[in-house]
């Protein structure tokens, strides 16, 4: 497949070669579809959960930390029930508070970036302040503070994590910006008159839009690690299942002293799998846009010149 | 001199920090349901009178700008206030809880760091080879093995052999004194849970930044230069590779120290080891806020003089940036 893809910004237009990098970074990296699949795997059960879960988690349905059994695939907790059902429907509430708390980070950073690299001036160092800030505090710390002030339900750990989140996506795009902003194409629109709201919507958000969402994709990583983190030191809403709350269960009700490590393995594992996607997802993304990564001097196998043209098999 | 600007422009910074970090703190914890006049005013029958009294004893009649100055001028003083669960001053508490703390924290952020450059060097060097991969699998394994998980997983592997709670042995001095080696030698025991735990969750990130650091350092010219001197490949690495690839080791130091900490609170609530993280914990079940706040602040400022120190630490290793 990638051995016939050839280098897209030779012919090309500048957005359509950002937008082609993604694309041959998912063919070229099988970590890539790897990551893609993980995260399409977990929104599908997600979705399905009511479908898919096999009892109800709400009602007993076996015995106390009864161990996996043909019947019971994960186990039961310490209330007896279905490990398997919990975690796929905790999962449910997982990902909507990672999706959300990235969706709503994401607006917040990439707004700041903008507004912060294209304006400048004191705009940009208001900005620069608050994320300076925000990059510097403890992220569980402020958010366990903030957690407690605000009250243990869903929307506030949704919005504590956006708001913790935010921060550095924002330098990454403003960063972007401010060299994007310089070039002569801009430069060109603006002189014919182009608003700004024109020229940010149709030249810099093309430009930054593969970035974003690397970002993007990081970040959700990043909110599920939170979440649980918070969900594990009690700081959520104790009502609702998530994959953070079944992990404070079994710690809080003895599961490691009962042995019962079928109440903790299943669901630490699948917290690190839905992580590791969206890293390697994002990660390739990344270095698909840095392609200073592909040359080397020295490697035990081969090594390679900086290609003066193209990437990947095309190059020259 | 540039040098002594930037050194003076970071510390600058650090100390507006420091202060937009105190007054946040401050605020927020004004917006709190509940004040300590209604913490002490919960006997039966207390009147109008009495909460009069101490709202006027504790200043909070006066105007909020004027609580601010107060608060201030205390801080300076180091005076935190006295925590509502233990009654004792909580800057004293908050000292004891940091030195159980950062023996803990920095044995396990050093121990990730080696183990991060060293494993990271092999990756870059033996690129795309069996040891590549599994060096780089497991790294990324461990970055995204959530905190607490690890800690459970160890608690469930180890915890037959190794203390798992605390920090010491709380019968060791009772059938007798206790010798200081045999306490070292208890704290250590008690130790090596909780600061392996937060070097594995911490050690992925370094060995993938520094891998990929290395890589992007492999293809600068003067390496080609070096190789075409006729330079063995293990000079070539340990001399011009390395070196130059520790920098972004550095700046990730400083980025991640939000994380560390986050790690260690995690950490020292799996173990109930008593430090700092343990306290927040225990301040936020007990609705003990002087310990909160106080516990936030120290932290908050402990990670920017931190942060301040491994910026001038980046400086006096790469020259370059003041330029």
């Amino acid at each position: 497949m990638s051995a016939v893809a050839t280098e897209p910004g030779l012919t090309g237009t500048v957005s359509r070669a950002r937008a082609g990098l993604i694309r041959q970074a998912l063919m070229e990296r099988k970590a890539a579809a790897l990551g893609l699949g993980i995260i399409a795997f977990f929104v599908i059960l997600a979705i399905a959960a009511p479908l898919i879960a096999p009892y109800s988690t709400t009602a007993r349905t076996c015995a106390v930390f009864a161990p996996p059994s043909a019947s019971h695939w994960f186990g039961c907790d310490d209330g007896g029930i279905d490990m398997l059902s919990e975690i796929i429907s905790g999962g449910r509430i997982s990902l909507i508070i990672g999706f959300a708390a990235t969706l709503i980070a994401m607006l917040i950073g990439g707004g700041v970036g903008i507004a912060s690299g294209y304006f400048g001036r004191w705009l940009d160092i208001t900005l620069m302040r608050i994320t300076d800030y925000l990059l510097v505090i403890p992220d569980l710390a402020f958010a366990m503070v903030i957690a407690d002030v605000w009250g243990p339900s869903l929307s506030h750990v949704i919005g504590v994590i956006a708001i913790l989140e935010w921060a550095t996506t924002a330098r990454i795009i403003r960063a972007q910006v401010m060299s994007v902003k310089e070039r002569v194409y801009i430069k060109r629109a603006r002189s014919i008159g182009a608003s700004h709201a024109r020229i940010i919507g149709r030249h810099i958000l093309p430009q930054v839009g593969p970035l974003l969402m690397a970002n993007t994709v990081l970040t959700v990583a990043v909110a599920i690690y939170l979440e649980t983190a918070l969900a594990f030191l009690g700081l959520e809403d104790p009502t609702t299942t998530t994959w953070g709350t079944i992990l404070e269960h079994a710690f809080d009700r003895a599961a490691v002293s009962a042995g019962a490590w079928w109440a903790i393995v299943p669901d630490g594992l699948v917290i690190t799998l839905l992580i590791m996607g969206c890293f390697l997802l994002g990660q390739a993304i990344e270095d698909a846009l840095n392609p200073r990564l592909k040359v080397a001097h020295l490697s035990s196998r081969r090594w390679a010149l900086r290609p003066l043209a193209g990437r990947g098999p095309g190059a020259i | 001199m540039r040098g002594a600007d930037y050194v003076i422009r970071r510390a600058g910074f650090a100390l507006l920090t420091i202060f937009i970090a105190i007054t946040i703190n401050f605020f927020l914890f004004r917006v709190l349901p509940g004040n300590v006049v209604s913490d002490l005013a919960r006997v039966p029958h207390a009147t109008p009178q009495l909460r009069h009294a101490l709202t006027v004893q504790f200043g909070l009649d006066k105007p909020k700008w004027e609580q601010y100055l107060i608060y201030l001028r205390q801080l300076a003083r180091g005076n935190m206030g006295v925590s509502f669960a233990t009654q004792q001053p909580v800057s004293q508490l908050l000292l004891n809880d940091l030195k159980n703390t950062i023996p803990m924290v920095t044995i396990g952020t050093l121990g990730a760091i080696a183990v991060g450059i060293a494993t990271g060097i092999l990756s870059a060097w033996r690129r795309a080879s069996a040891a590549d991969h599994v060096s780089t699998n497991l790294a990324i394994a461990f970055y995204a093995f959530p905190t607490q998980f690890l800690g459970l997983m160890l608690l469930i592997l180890l915890g037959g052999l190794l203390p798992t709670s605390g920090m010491e042995n709380p019968y060791a001095g009772v059938f007798g004194p206790q010798s200081s080696i045999a306490r070292v030698q208890d704290i250590g025991l008690h130790l090596i849970l909780p600061a392996l735990t937060l070097l594995l969750t911490l050690y992925g990130e370094f060995t993938l930044i520094m891998r990929s650091s290395m890589l992007e350092t492999l293809g600068e010219d003067y390496v080609l230069t070096a190789r075409a001197k006729g330079l063995t490949d293990r000079r070539i690495i340990a001399r011009h590779v390395v070196r130059n690839a520790l920098l972004p080791i550095a700046t990730l130091v400083a980025l991640s120290i939000g994380w560390i900490v986050g790690g260690a609170i995690l950490v020292e609530y799996i173990f109930s080891w008593p430090g700092i993280g343990q306290a927040l914990w225990q301040a936020i079940n007990q609705r003990d806020y002087p310990m909160l706040q106080g516990g936030f602040l120290i932290l908050a400022v402990s990670v920017v003089v931190v942060n301040l120190l491994a910026d001038l630490a980046y400086f006096k290793l790469d020259p370059r940036i003041s330029q």
